[in-house]
C-alpha cells in the first residue's frame, strides 16, 4: 500500500472505506463479467436456426483435433518467422539510420533526416501495399521489407536520442585519445546509447511482432490469417468465436512473456537514470526512461 | 499524375473518412485513457488492478485482431453497427491505453520531491494531484499524447482492411483501377497522411522544447 506517495499509509477508518470502495468495484466489474458469460452462453438465432451457446460442447469440439493444433502451430510460426525477419532487418536498419542521420556531414544527415520524417510518418501498411504491387515481392516480403524499414527509422530514431543524451565528456575523451570521430561513435558511443536505449528497441520489436499481424490484410498467411480466415471457413462459422478467443490468447503469451523480458531488462538499467522508486506511481512497465517523445511505449503503432 | 488528378474527389471522400475516424477515435480515446489513469493511480486496489489489466489486455493485442472482433465477432454476437462505428470503436478501445500510459508517464515525470512537499505540507489525495502534480505533468502529457495521435493517424488505415473507405482503401481501389499509375497514387496516398502527420510532429517537437520544465 506504500507504493505511492500520492497518498498516507492508510489509517484505519481509510483502510475501511477504501476497503468498501474496492468491493463495491470487484462486485461491479464480476457482475459485469457475469454479464457477459450468461449472454454469451444464451442460444441464439441465426437466419432461423437456433444455435447453442458460446460455451457449449458444439462450439469447442474441434479443439481435441490434432490437426488443427498443427495448422495454428503453423500461423504462429509463420507470425515469428516474418517478426524475427524483420527484427535482424530493423536492427541493422536502425543502427545505420542512426550512424547517417548524426553525420557531420550536411550533405549525408539532411537527406536521411527527410527519408526517416517520410518512413515515420506513413502508416506501415500502405508501405506493404507499395512494396506488394511495385516491387511484386509476394506477401511475405512485403511484410517483412515494410515491418524491416518502418521499425528501423523508429530505432534509428531512438538510438540518436540515445546518442544525443549521452555526456558530451564521451566523446571528448575519445577525440582526445587521438580517435577519429567516426572511430569515436562506432566504439565509444555507439555501445552505451545502444545499451542505454535496449528496453526502448525491445519494446519496439514487441510493436513489430504485433505489426505482422497486418499480414492479415495484406494476404500472408500469418496467425490471424490462418486462424480466423483458413481454418474459419473450412470448420465453419461457428467456431468463429472460439478460434477467436484461442488467437487472442497465443497471441496475449507470446506478447506478455516478450514484455516480461523488456521489463527485465529496463530494471537492470545503467546508473543515472530513474529509478522506479524516484516516480510518484509505481511503474510496471518501461515508460521511465526519461525521454518521453522517443518512448515507443508512449506510441501506439499498429 | 492524371490518374491522381482525375479521382482526386475519390481521394479527398476517403481523407475525409480518414479523418473522422482520427477525430472521433482520438477524442474518445482521450476520454477513456484519462478515466483508466485516473483509475491507475487511485488509492482503491481492484480499481487500479482493473486499469492495469484493461491496459496490458489491450497493448498486447495486435490492432487487426481488435478490429476483427468489432468487424466480423460482434455482428456474430448480435450487434447490427455499420462498419465505420466497428471501426471507431476498434480504434478508441485500441488507443485509450495508450493515452493512459502517456498520461501516466507524464504523472512519473514530475519530480518525486514535488508530491512529497505537496504531502509534507498536509494536502490531501485530491489537493496534491489537482493543484501540485497535474498543471506540472500536463505540460509534460501533450508531446506524447501528440505523437498517440500521429500513431493513431496511422492506425486507421487498418480500417481500411476491415471495408471501410479510408485513403488505404482508397490506395487499394485507385491501384486497381489505374494499374499504370501504381506510384503515382501510392505517393498521392502517403502525401495525404504525411500533411496530418509531418505538422503534428513538428508541433509535438516543438511544444516539447517550448515546454520543457527547468530544473
Amino acid at each position: 500500500m506504500s507504493a505511492s506517495v500520492l497518498f498516507d499509509t492508510p489509517g484505519p477508518r481509510t483502510r475501511r472505506r477504501s476497503r468498501i470502495a474496492s468491493v463495491i468495484v470487484v462486485l461491479l466489474i464480476a457482475a459485469g463479467l457475469a454479464w457477459i458469460i450468461y449472454t454469451l452462453a444464451q442460444p441464439r438465432d441465426s437466419s432461423g436456426i437456433t444455435l447453442p451457446g458460446y460455451f457449449d460442447e458444439s462450439r469447442w469440439d474441434i479443439f481435441v483435433l490434432a490437426e488443427l493444433w498443427v495448422r495454428i502451430g503453423e500461423g504462429l510460426l509463420a507470425t515469428l518467422q516474418a517478426a524475427a525477419v524483420a527484427a535482424v532487418m530493423a536492427l541493422v536498419i536502425g543502427v545505420l539510420f542512426a550512424m547517417l542521420r548524426t553525420s557531420s556531414l550536411a550533405i549525408v544527415r539532411i537527406p536521411t533526416t527527410i527519408v526517416l520524417e517520410f518512413f515515420r510518418g506513413m502508416p506501415v501498411l500502405l508501405m506493404m501495399l507499395f512494396i506488394l504491387l511495385v516491387a511484386s515481392t509476394g506477401a511475405f516480403w512485403a511484410v517483412v521489407l515494410a515491418l524491416g524499414v518502418y521499425n528501423g527509422a523508429i530505432i534509428g530514431e531512438s538510438l540518436r536520442a540515445g546518442l544525443a543524451a549521452l555526456p558530451r565528456g564521451q566523446r571528448e575523451a575519445g577525440l582526445s585519445l587521438g580517435l577519429t570521430g567516426f572511430q569515436s561513435k562506432v566504439f565509444i558511443e555507439f555501445p552505451q546509447a545502444f545499451r542505454q536505449m535496449l528496453p526502448v528497441i525491445i519494446a519496439q520489436l514487441v510493436v513489430l511482432l504485433k505489426d505482422t499481424s497486418l499480414g492479415y490484410i495484406v494476404g500472408y498467411n500469418e496467425l490471424i490469417r490462418t486462424t480466423m480466415n483458413n481454418l474459419g471457413s473450412s470448420v465453419g462459422n461457428r467456431y468463429l468465436f472460439s478460434l477467436f478467443l484461442v488467437t487472442l490468447v497465443i497471441y496475449l503469451a507470446v506478447n506478455l512473456s516478450l514484455s516480461a523480458v523488456a521489463r527485465r531488462l529496463a530494471r537492470r538499467r545503467s546508473p543515472g537514470t530513474m529509478s522506479p522508486k524516484d516516480q510518484i506511481t509505481p511503474t510496471a512497465s518501461i515508460s521511465a526512461v526519461g525521454m518521453s517523445s522517443t518512448n515507443p511505449e508512449d506510441r501506439t503503432t499498429e | 499524375m492524371n490518374a491522381v488528378i482525375e479521382n482526386l474527389p475519390r481521394f479527398i471522400e476517403a481523407f475525409g473518412m480518414t479523418l473522422w475516424l482520427l477525430v472521433l477515435s482520438g477524442a474518445c480515446a482521450l476520454i477513456i485513457g484519462t478515466v483508466i489513469a485516473a483509475m491507475r493511480i487511485s488509492p482503491v486496489p481492484s480499481l487500479s488492478a482493473f486499469a492495469n489489466v484493461y491496459t496490458e489486455l489491450l497493448r498486447n493485442t495486435p490492432l487487426t485482431l481488435v478490429l476483427f472482433f468489432c468487424a466480423f465477432v460482434l455482428p456474430q454476437l448480435g450487434s447490427r453497427l455499420p462498419y465505420e462505428w466497428a471501426a471507431f470503436i476498434g480504434l478508441t478501445l485500441y488507443t485509450s491505453p495508450f493515452v493512459a500510459e502517456a498520461l501516466r508517464s507524464g504523472i512519473n515525470g514530475v519530480a518525486v520531491g514535488q508530491a512529497e512537499a505537496a504531502r509534507s505540507l498536509g494536502l490531501g489525495f485530491m489537493q496534491s494531484t489537482t493543484l501540485i502534480i497535474f498543471p506540472q505533468a500536463f505540460r509534460m502529457v501533450i508531446p506524447p499524447l501528440i505523437n498517440v495521435m500521429i500513431a493513431l493517424t496511422k492506425n486507421t488505415s487498418v480500417a481500411g482492411g476491415f471495408f471501410v473507405f479510408e485513403l488505404f482503401s482508397a490506395a487499394k481501389e485507385l491501384t486497381n483501377a489505374n494499374g499504370n499509375a501504381v506510384i503515382a497514387i501510392l505517393l498521392a496516398v502517403a502525401a495525404f497522411y504525411l500533411a496530418v502527420t509531418i505538422p503534428l510532429g513538428i508541433l509535438s517537437a516543438h511544444l516539447e522544447k517550448k515546454l520543457a520544465v527547468q530544473r
